[in-house]
């Protein structure tokens, strides 16, 4: 077979893509159809730079998710296909049999696997962690944030000098300290994991009941279920085959095996946890410095003189006015995080040797950058639409968020 | 003002001192010492063999009065074997005569800042080495990105909303929006492979250790420098478009001065107050583009030494760099803080 020529590997690739063209467009024709009654999303779609950023975003997302589902990539991201090393993008596949997709879209690599799959796969590598560590570095960034700022004081000071101190950490030495095999056998990510991921918990429990605590029996039935299912969730989470920490010196028993649905690797959790740790001290002092702000307008000091309580005014008077900014900054954080995976992937730290994400593939293709361009130069130009759409839509978010 | 510099400086001694306890901490659990037993002595050691071999080297012991020993608060250890003393003070087994003259104390407030086990060499011998090629790095990175990044800036924010302020920004976004590990790979791609055929520049910067060209070092520069330009930039936009609003440059406006001169004369100097604070928060970035790219360009820095350290768990190099790390955050910080005060008169510590 002859060598596809650059217009049809383009055709091939648009075409393979088609479930996320055909997503695209669904989401697109309904959120510009519905837009005056979707508040500020639907605002998103009178800027065009939002909707360019929103376009980018949700195109890796649904990337990320149907490559999840193995419905766009061409072969399998990990096997190794004999005299497909290092081939330039369209090379027909050597020794294709009638079910195996006939070309290597955008070649092959260093190990002779496809390209393109490993790039599709990569998305949803990044599309799984980084949106879930933001929440998590918002979750524990809000909780501590609101009373530093609210009480001030000594509390303030303290936590001020906690995120200062772990800001002032260079993130890659934090990286180079924390994801290792020799500090997961330890089991400290295991106990940053319980700690970190308590905030959730506590964040939702002091927000209902602050909202329900004057209905008890409101706030008797719904605070037990709400709190019953994220505790077991976080009980999943944080326990792995049965135990909390199970290193080779001792072990703390956890949530049985027959209650426990999911596992997540010490690989994963470990790139997790410090991704969530490095991110969080940024939004405290986002969050404070907004308390800071709001407190003292006049409709806190009319739900002082109602007598709420500091944790209602805190969750249900300041949060809310602070949402705008805390938006905007979700979207940076997102692109923030997604660099900062990025930057693992290519120190070889966390994730294992093999893994499609972006920035293992990027170090991987580096090597023989003055040779070969075409292992490296997708997953780079990937991450960087990726980031840049995430930008553009915080920047339209927070253009239409100014013009109320 | 003094009272107020004083203060940042005993919390500054105090992050310095928890920092350094936390990457002592971590660098000395047992499993990375076990890792470095065996990569200093042999890979196939026992446990009996590692325990004995940390014990004799020093590394046993409680953490903080290991932690103590290298502050230089506690004193230094000594072990008597078959082939002399050695200790924490002492070059290797030397005889006792020379044992008794030793110092007792020798941690950093001593001035020794110990022995890499990676380098085989005096930590602080290394640092001032190593720092000085990343410092003539850094350098070209400020004069390249500070200048251009507040050009952009200004020039962008000048008419607020036309085709130059829209492009710029644009130009802005996509800049910080790439990561030193994407444009660096991009560049490397572009101007120096066979493939694409330009050969502008070299690939990597080993030889500009000794011999600093435009055709090997302009590349790591521009890398480093891209990354932290675009924040810069959309900085310095948004305080010269608000400055530009103001009722002073009305006032200018309406008595008929010119464009060129508001801009120059009563725009720019306050509209450079704030980019200042910013540039000087960008140390702790541009610490990690230096990483970064000296990985990607195989330049022999300061940064290099973090990774071939935080690699092989050498406790004692990492520890300094820590300590030179955290210095340069801290001390710019405070830069800005008492920097910010000096531009703006408006503004009083007290």
């Amino acid at each position: 077979m002859e060598p596809l020529s650059t217009l049809e590997i383009a055709g091939r690739i648009i075409y393979q893509l088609s479930p996320v063209w055909f997503s695209l467009a669904i989401l697109f024709a309904a959120s510009i159809g519905f837009k005056r009654r979707l508040g500020l999303y639907g605002k998103l779609f009178d800027s065009p730079i939002g909707m360019i950023g929103f376009g980018l975003v949700m195109f890796w997302v649904f990337t990320g998710i149907y490559g999840a589902m193995d419905m766009i990539i061409t072969h399998d991201p990990l096997t190794q296909v004999s005299g497909m090393k290092n081939k330039v993008p369209g090379t027909p596949m050597s020794g294709a049999s009638e079910a195996d997709y006939p070309y290597y879209l955008l070649g092959g690599d260093n190990l002779a696997r496809d390209v393109f799959s490993r790039l599709v796969k990569g998305a949803w590598e990044v599309i799984k962690i980084a949106p879930m560590a933001a929440v998590f570095a918002f979750m524990v960034g809000i909780t501590l944030g609101l009373p530093a700022g609210y009480y001030g004081g000594r509390l303030d000071t303290t936590l001020s000098f906690a995120a200062n101190l772990i800001l002032a950490f260079p993130v890659i030495l934090l990286f180079y300290l924390l994801v290792t095999p020799e500090i997961v056998a330890t089991g400290v990510p295991n106990y940053m994991a319980i700690v970190l991921f308590i905030f959730p918990i506590v964040f939702v429990g002091v927000l209902l009941n602050s909202r329900y605590y004057t209905r008890p029996k409101v706030r008797n039935l719904v605070l037990p279920l709400i709190l019953g299912i994220i505790i077991w969730f976080y009980l999943q989470l944080v326990s792995n085959g049965g135990y909390l920490i199970n290193t080779p010196a001792y072990s703390i028993p956890g949530l049985p095996r027959v209650m426990d649905f999911f596992d997540i690797p010490g690989g994963i959790l470990v790139v997790f946890v410090s991704v969530v740790f490095v991110n969080s001290p940024t939004v405290f002092r986002i969050v404070r410095g907004l308390t800071l702000d709001i407190k003292t307008r006049d409709y806190v000091a009319a739900a002082q003189t109602r007598g709420e309580g500091p944790w209602y005014i805190m969750l249900w008077e300041i949060l809310p006015n602070a949402r705008g900014p805390l938006i905007v900054d979700f979207c940076l954080r997102i692109g923030y995080t997604t660099i900062l995976l990025g930057t693992l992937g290519f120190f070889g730290l966390g994730l294992p040797p093999e893994s499609p994400d972006w920035g293992s593939t990027i170090n991987d293709g580096r090597k023989l950058l003055s040779i070969y361009l075409h292992p490296a130069l997708p997953p780079a130009f990937a991450l960087l639409t990726l980031v840049l759409g995430l930008n553009l839509l915080a920047d339209g978010l927070r253009e239409e968020s100014l013009k109320d | 003002m003094g009272l107020f510099i004083l203060r940042r400086s005993g919390v500054m001694l105090l992050t310095a001192l928890c920092l350094t306890f936390i990457v002592f901490f971590l660098t000395n659990l047992y499993p990375n010492l076990e890792k470095l037993a065996k990569t200093q002595g042999n890979f196939r050691m026992s446990d009996e063999a590692v325990a004995s071999w940390l014990d004799a080297n020093g590394y046993g012991g409680s953490m903080v009065s290991k932690y103590g020993q290298w502050l230089g608060v506690l004193p230094g250890w000594t072990r008597e074997t078959e082939k002399g003393f050695t200790g924490r003070c002492m070059n290797g087994p030397v005889s006792a005569e020379v044992a008794a003259e030793a110092p007792t104390f020798c941690g950093i407030l001593q001035g020794d800042w110990g022995y890499s086990t990676r380098f085989k060499d005096d930590v602080s011998t290394i640092i001032a080495e190593r720092l000085g090629n990343t410092g003539r790095l850094m350098f070209w990175v400020l004069v390249l990105m500070v200048p251009s990044a507040l050009i952009i800036g200004v020039l962008a924010g000048m008419r607020e909303g036309s085709v130059t302020d829209r492009s710029l920004s644009t130009a802005s976004i996509l800049t910080t929006a790439t990561p030193e590990y994407v444009s660096g790979v991009i560049f490397i791609a572009v101007f120096t492979s066979s493939t694409v055929g330009l050969k502008w520049f070299k690939g990597t910067a080993t030889s500009a250790m000794d011999n600093p060209t435009f055709e090997n070092f302009f590349l790591p520069v521009l890398t480093i420098a891209l990354y932290g330009m675009g924040y810069i930039a959309r900085m310095t936009r948004a305080s010269m478009t608000e400055v530009m609003t103001a009722q002073y440059i009305r006032t200018a406006r309406l008595k008929g001065v010119s464009f060129h001169n508001i801009v120059l004369k009563h725009a720019l100097r306050n509209a450079l107050i704030a980019p200042f604070t910013v540039i000087m928060l960008q140390f702790p970035w541009l610490l990690n583009g230096v990483v970064i790219v000296e990985t990607l360009f195989n330049y022999k820095g300061f940064g290099w030494i973090l990774v071939e350290a935080a690699g092989n768990n050498d406790i004692e190099l990492l520890l300094a760099v820590s300590v030179v790390s955290v210095f340069v955050v801290l001390v710019t910080q405070l830069i800005s803080d008492i920097g910010y005060v000096y531009l703006n008169p408006r503004i009083r510590i007290s």
